[in-house]
């Protein structure tokens, strides 16, 4: 196949895996690079900022803790497409997407529970509490453990993709709750500080550290879900391959 | 022996298995609890013991039907009963295989879901050492169980009816050695050595009861 | 070494299926049992292989190996099902079966190559057994019966998902084993080829049922 035919020339096109992993292959570097010098600019300012009068050094935890937490929201909406996708265009690779996209959203949530957890400690004085945001969130992590199990239960993905596609609509239900949970209920949880409609009310002190660990962070998870999605189209060619080879050596045998 | 440990291990990793989807249970019911009883945080730590261990034993009964069911489908059962080696043992190792691949991880999950339940370092400890030296008995029980459903369509939930009754024991020296830590006056080590007995009696007449079914159960 | 079966009868809940079957089967001797459907074959091999228990009549072993309390400890049984798992790989359910069964005394197994070669299909070992046709998986289930030594085969319609090609090599399996001085005993239509070879045809309960209730 000549370089010139891999080219993407419509959207459409990136259904196809093979244009896909040409895609892929090029912007990875690209996505990686660019990533990685977010995250060192990030965490330098994020080190050099002062600390809170209040809480003190504790406060550089939110500059994990806050883009964790984003993204694990985030990761889901794009899941919640991606299973659109499968079920209205019956897009071949939304199906991919979705499945690469559950083991990154659990690892963020994952991160975002436990750095919460860590300054929960020295500023609540506990590991845990059961209100709102924080029960949302750990629902929303239960999901993505549960989705991985479902994906994992079923080996044939022509089955699983439209079941899981439907759940992973079903559970979207989560996401405006885990976000309005801090203002719809009294929480511990403090309220929005960045996203609101009048404005931030952060000081810029830390809105600079937070915003670019914020660019760094979805940098990260494109990066990581470009990379999976391509082991996953890999992953499901071994497997066709497998079972093309088990058929030939029948046929093999046959003509013995 | 080794090859069967083995051989079970690989098999509930492998895709279906059902090592993650124990885990994924407990922590789902222990997360269930708080929404019954409210977020009252010196109510939960107080109930917490407890709720661990119903919640790991409802975990351990999960997927123990499938114990000989599997292998019964296939026919591997069939070439079991027919070997040399003891199906006592036989049916042993499989049963540790299991509780390798499903008891274990709720017990070094344990930890995690008692900081949920706000529990303090001591109780965490004692409730995770509780379940390690509790959890064998229930999978040793439950393959009692899971022995004599083996030919029935829908064991799953009749191995829990059955077994449930008796892991009650189990349950009773479990959270009494954890609640013997915490309430100071109540000695720790008699419901522990309690449990150890427990689990090692039922490791000998677990093998020997699920054996003596599978064998009457094959025809 | 001489397997002798001395008025068998079973039953199957309360109904009789087959009733004084007795046959003597020397070293390098294959008994085919036939017979229509429902007459009892597998019922029969699966009291050859231990798994039922005669409701009377006994299985015996001469000249065996001393510490052998049923014959079924020297038996491979090859049943309707394959017992194979379908999520590990052919060569882990061979490997597997060979460590937990062991060799019995007086003869050694064959490697997995070995086995694999010979049910003809080396190149797919390392999929897994759940990406094979039913012919494939039935002819790995036939690999198992080499890479563990037992003298005595009992296989019960071992060729039912085979075309004529595997036909061939399954006979050539049977006959390889009678020649190292094996005991094969099996229900099946397909004419095996043999030279030394015993026949027994089941003919139902029908036949059994006037006599035993009578009696009774």
């Amino acid at each position: 196949m000549s370089e010139n035919s891999l080219a993407i020339r419509k959207f459409s096109d990136l259904a196809n895996p093979t244009r896909f992993l040409a895609l892929a292959d090029r912007l990875l570097p690209w996505l990686a690079g660019l990533t990685a010098l977010f995250f060192v600019v990030g965490l330098w300012l994020s080190i050099t900022t002062e600390g809170d009068y209040q809480q003190g050094e504790t406060v550089r935890i939110m500059y994990v803790h806050v883009p964790a937490a984003w993204l694990s929201m985030m990761c889901y909406s794009v899941m919640a497409l991606a299973a659109l996708g499968t079920l209205v265009w019956r897009h071949p690779l939304a199906d991919v997407s979705s499945r690469a996209a559950a083991p990154i959203g659990a690892c963020f949530t994952f991160l975002a529970l436990v750095t919460g957890s860590l300054w929960g400690k020295p500023m609540w004085g506990t590991w845990w509490v059961w209100d709102a945001r924080l029960t949302s969130v750990f629902v929303l992590f239960l999901m993505y453990l549960g989705l991985m199990a479902l994906n994992r239960a079923i080996d044939d993905p022509a089955r699983s993709s439209k079941v899981s596609a439907i759940l992973v609509l079903v559970g979207f239900v989560n996401i405006p709750i885990i976000k309005f949970s801090v203002e719809w209920w009294n929480t511990l949880h403090q309220p929005a500080s960045v996203m609101r409609l009048d404005g931030p009310t952060i000081d810029p002190e830390f809105l600079w550290p937070l915003i670019v660990m914020a660019i760094a962070f979805t940098l990260l998870f494109f990066t990581l879900h470009v990379a999976a999605m391509r082991n996953e189209i890999l992953r499901r060619r071994v497997t066709a391959l497998r079972r093309l080879a088990a058929r030939a050596a029948g046929r093999g045998a046959r003509t013995q | 022996m080794m090859a069967l440990f083995f051989r079970d291990l690989k098999l509930s990793i492998r895709a279906g298995g059902g090592a993650m989807i124990g885990v994924l249970f407990f922590m789902t019911v222990v997360a269930v609890i708080p929404f019954g009883v409210g977020p009252d945080l010196n109510l939960l730590s107080r109930i917490g013991p407890a709720i661990l261990w119903i919640g790991a034993l409802l975990a351990s009964l999960l997927g123990l039907d499938r114990l000989f069911q599997a292998e019964r489908d296939d026919g591997s059962l069939d070439l079991m009963l027919m070997q040399e080696t003891p199906l006592l043992f036989t049916v042993f190792v499989k049963c540790a295989a299991h509780w390798a691949a499903t008891g274990l991880p709720l017990v070094i999950a344990s930890p995690l879901l008692g900081l949920f339940m706000n529990m303090s370092e001591i109780a965490i400890g004692a409730t995770m050492l509780t379940l390690l030296i509790g959890t064998p008995a229930i999978t040793f029980i439950g393959a009692v169980g899971a022995a004599v459903a083996v030919s029935l369509p829908r064991g799953g939930l009749l191995v829990s009816i059955l077994v449930l009754p008796l892991a009650i024991p189990v349950l009773i020296f479990g959270v009494s050695a954890v609640y013997a830590v915490i309430e100071d006056p109540a000695p720790f080590l008699p419901p522990l050595m309690i449990l150890a007995a427990i689990t090692l009696f039922f490791a000998v007449i677990g093998p020997v009861a699920a054996a003596a079914a599978l064998r009457h159960a094959s025809d | 070494m001489r397997l002798m079966a001395e008025g068998l009868s079973a039953k199957r809940g309360e109904d009789l299926i087959f009733n004084d079957i007795s046959f003597v089967l020397d070293a390098s001797e294959a008994l085919v049992v036939t017979g229509p459907n429902g007459s009892g074959k597998s019922t029969l091999l699966r009291v050859l292989a231990g798994l039922l228990r005669p409701e009377s009549g006994h299985l015996k072993l001469e000249n065996g190996p001393p510490e052998i309390a049923h014959p079924s400890e020297l038996s491979h049984y090859l049943g309707h099902r394959n017992a194979m798992k379908r999520e590990l790989t052919v060569a882990e359910n061979l490997s597997f079966w060979r460590d937990f069964m062991g060799d019995s005394p007086g003869g050694r197994g064959a490697t997995l190559a070995e086995a694999v070669e010979a049910v003809g299909l080396p190149d797919i070992a390392h999929l897994p057994f759940g990406y094979l046709s039913a012919g494939q998986q039935r002819r790995m289930a036939m690999a198992k019966l080499i890479v563990a030594y037992r003298p005595i085969w009992i296989l019960d319609e071992p060729t039912a998902a085979l075309d004529a090609g595997a036909d061939r090599l399954f006979a050539d399996l049977v006959k390889a084993h009678l020649g190292k001085g094996g005991i094969v005993v099996a229900a099946t239509h397909q004419p095996l080829g043999l030279d030394r070879m015993k026949e027994l045809h089941m003919t139902g309960f029908e036949h059994l049922a006037g006599d035993h209730w009578h009696d009774a």
